[in-house]
């Protein structure tokens, strides 16, 4: 069954896959976030008690979705490169961290700014930032322990096993920290039903989230098919592509 | 008995060894020979399962050892370049720990007396930092005695050892061979005694 | 000879050798409590000594100061096997290594947080704790302190192949400590308000029963990572 999942076929197939898949999601994210931007930062209504300010939620939301959809996709993927011991996942984690911990940093400066108007500070220990900037602490765990390690093979390994232990304790960290600070504002987006968001601001935001989450597809496969031929250098097939030109 | 089927290691962007096979079985001794550098250290370590081969596998009793690593150990003795002897542990802390990680059960006086024939005598109960590095690495070496494993890996055993040690090191290989067991062996000096079933594998240096 | 109850015995053989080794220099288990000591009398000296303030966030500073002084010992835990090949000797044992990696945690916590635990009521009583907090004081650093071995020997095997892994073991493990230190800060807080902290002590030790299946796993394969 896993036949298929042989190195040798998989690393050239992995960067074939890679390259047919990319197109896609640069298309999606191009054409959603100019969409989802200029409907959510020009046409959207103005809200009637944060006015104009509301509107870097077509930023913050989405990059923090993302920020937390990328980390449980890394340690998905940790998962299997540990179980199946493939090589190509491990690669995909090191691919996903920087795009990952770059969500993150977004999250994190647009809800500051964000925080200036709404709260009066830039900063406030509000328990979603506060997961948020251990988010980044995780994020930033697995990629120095990744270069901290000079044989680059191990440090695959190693980042995949703190990937896992992190995604364990993310939502016991989630938990804590929203348990220590129960003075955020409600989860607005997942209220569907009881329609805390008007439409004409959700279909923006939703938009701009498929836009982010292509993107962020886009740039770990961008950087999948680099860590591919890093590590795959001295074999035939990438000698061939790069003579190719 | 231990069969090494295609395996290649990468290292530092050098390839170490590529498609390496052969077997060793019950009564043969393996001498692996090369400069430094040519990868004896990291073939060793991937037969013992301690690194990951990039290709090839690692067969005993035909099976591959990644699987039922808990077994395979069961019949395998590792003494490395880095001994695992305990500097700050006494001689006979050390043996006796050693002896109860691995799951043998040896009594007082078979220990002080394995050490006192190794040359320790009176040296049982000091910490090992204080004695010399040829008596360290028979403290190491004295598992040699104390196991009844029937796969002995072993990289450079001989350092440090003198002349005598290294005759009683010899004697004991040749035991183990009689008894069906195999040895793999890194070393720069030549075997002086002679083995019937002596093989010799050769890693070149690669650029 | 194959011992029969060789389970046991590798964990007791495995626990006695660190035990004995921290014992044998003894700096090492004095050292992190004078750490903590000094650490928690840096506070009043830099916030002030009013007993109100003090007791306000005596527990906080407790808890920092225990994440802190574990962490000093954590870098240790598999330094000196990893050094000198004893950790190739435990994967190469016929017993599974989680087993092994087990005996040396608690070992840790025996030489690094039971001290703590014992010393917390004179430490509270610096910080103008009140009495009905010393229990959970005491309690929450009994059932926490394991936990912070636990996820500490994680960090430690993930790094402990690395020349200057100490300071990068900190930013992997301090994160994670993060439950921890909230829930059992929260604790010491209640009971100060001679309010029932049951909820908390049962939160740390799910977490502990957790710790105490998945950990010893994950620092094994961080392990065989570290010694390939």
């Amino acid at each position: 069954m896993w036949k298929w999942l042989h190195p040798y076929a998989k690393a050239e197939r992995a960067y074939q896959l890679c390259n047919t898949l990319l197109p896609y999601f640069a298309v999606v994210s191009v054409l959603c976030i100019v969409v989802g931007w200029v409907w959510g930062l020009a046409y959207a209504p103005a809200d009637y008690q944060q006015k104009d300010s509301y509107r870097i939620i077509f930023i913050h939301v989405p990059s923090a979705i993302l920020s937390m959809g990328a980390y449980s996709s890394m340690a998905v993927a940790a998962i299997i490169a540990l179980v199946w011991q493939l090589r190509n996942a491990e690669l995909a984690v090191i691919a996903i961290a920087p795009v990952g911990a770059a969500m993150t940093a977004i999250a994190l400066i647009t809800g500051a700014a964000w925080g200036k108007p709404m709260w009066g500070a830039w900063w406030v220990w509000d328990a979603r930032l506060t997961s948020e900037l251990i988010l980044l602490f995780l994020y930033l765990g697995v990629l120095s322990l990744y270069h901290a390690f000079e044989d680059k093979k191990a440090g695959g390994r190693a980042a995949c096993i703190l990937a896992i232990v992190g995604v364990v304790n993310l939502p016991i960290i989630h938990f804590s920290v929203e348990w220590w600070n129960t003075l955020h504002q409600g989860a607005t987006i997942t209220k569907f039903d009881t329609s805390a968001i008007d439409p004409s601001m959700l279909w923006p935001l939703l938009i701009n989230l498929l836009g982010f989450a292509a993107l962020v597809g886009a740039m770990s496969l961008i950087r999948l098919k680099n860590e591919i031929m890093q590590a795959d250098k001295h074999r035939p097939w990438v000698r061939q592509l790069v003579s190719r030109g | 008995m231990l069969e090494i089927k295609a395996l290649t290691c990468i290292k530092q962007e050098r390839c170490l060894f590529e498609s390496l096979n052969f077997s060793l079985l019950p009564g043969q001794i393996m001498q692996v020979e090369g400069p430094n550098g040519a990868g004896k250290t990291s073939l060793l370590r991937i037969i013992s399962g301690f690194a990951r081969p990039d290709e090839g596998n690692v067969l005993f009793n035909n099976q591959n050892i990644t699987e039922d690593y808990d077994s395979f150990a069961e019949s395998l003795l590792f003494i490395g370049h880095k001994t695992g002897v305990n500097l700050q542990l006494t001689a006979y802390e050390n043996v006796q720990h050693w002896l109860g990680v691995h799951g043998y059960q040896c009594n007082r006086d078979d220990i002080y007396h394995r050490l006192g024939k190794l040359g320790l005598v009176g040296l049982e109960d000091v910490p090992v930092r204080t004695l010399s590095a040829g008596q360290q690495r028979r403290v190491a070496l004295v598992r040699l005695w104390l196991n009844q494993a029937k796969l002995w890996i072993l990289d450079e055993p001989f350092t440090a050892l003198d002349k005598r040690g290294v005759a009683m090191l010899q004697n004991r290989f040749q035991a183990h061979l009689d008894g069906g067991g195999s040895i793999l062996l890194t070393t720069h000096q030549d075997l002086t005694s002679s083995f019937d079933s002596l093989q010799t594998l050769v890693l070149e240096y690669r650029h | 000879m194959r011992a029969s109850n060789s389970y046991w015995t590798l964990f007791c053989n495995v626990y006695r050798k660190d035990v004995t080794l921290a014992f044998r220099q003894r700096a090492e288990i004095v050292n992190p409590l004078l750490f903590f000591l000094i650490v928690i009398t840096l506070f009043p000296l830099a916030i002030g000594p009013e007993p109100a303030l003090l007791a306000r966030m005596a527990p906080g500073i407790i808890w920092v100061a225990a994440l802190l002084s574990t962490m000093l010992g954590l870098d240790k835990i598999f330094r000196d096997d990893y050094m000198d090949g004893s950790l190739e000797q435990l994967i190469a044992s016929p017993y599974p290594l989680s087993l092994a990696v087990l005996a040396k945690v608690a070992a840790h916590w025996t030489v690094a947080g039971l001290p703590m635990v014992i010393m917390a009521p004179v430490f509270a009583l610096l910080m103008n704790l009140e009495s009905q907090a010393l229990g959970a004081t005491v309690l929450t650093l009994l059932i926490g302190t394991p936990l912070l071995s636990f996820i500490g020997a994680i960090g430690a095997g993930l790094t402990v192949g690395l020349q200057k892994g100490g300071i990068l073991m900190s930013l992997l493990v301090l994160p994670l400590y993060i439950p921890v230190l909230i829930f059992a800060t929260s604790a010491i807080d209640t009971s100060s308000m001679s309010l029932a902290y049951s909820g908390q002590l049962a939160i740390l030790g799910a977490m502990l029963a957790v710790a105490f299946v998945a950990a010893p796993i994950a620092i094994s394969s961080a392990l065989r990572v570290s010694v390939s």
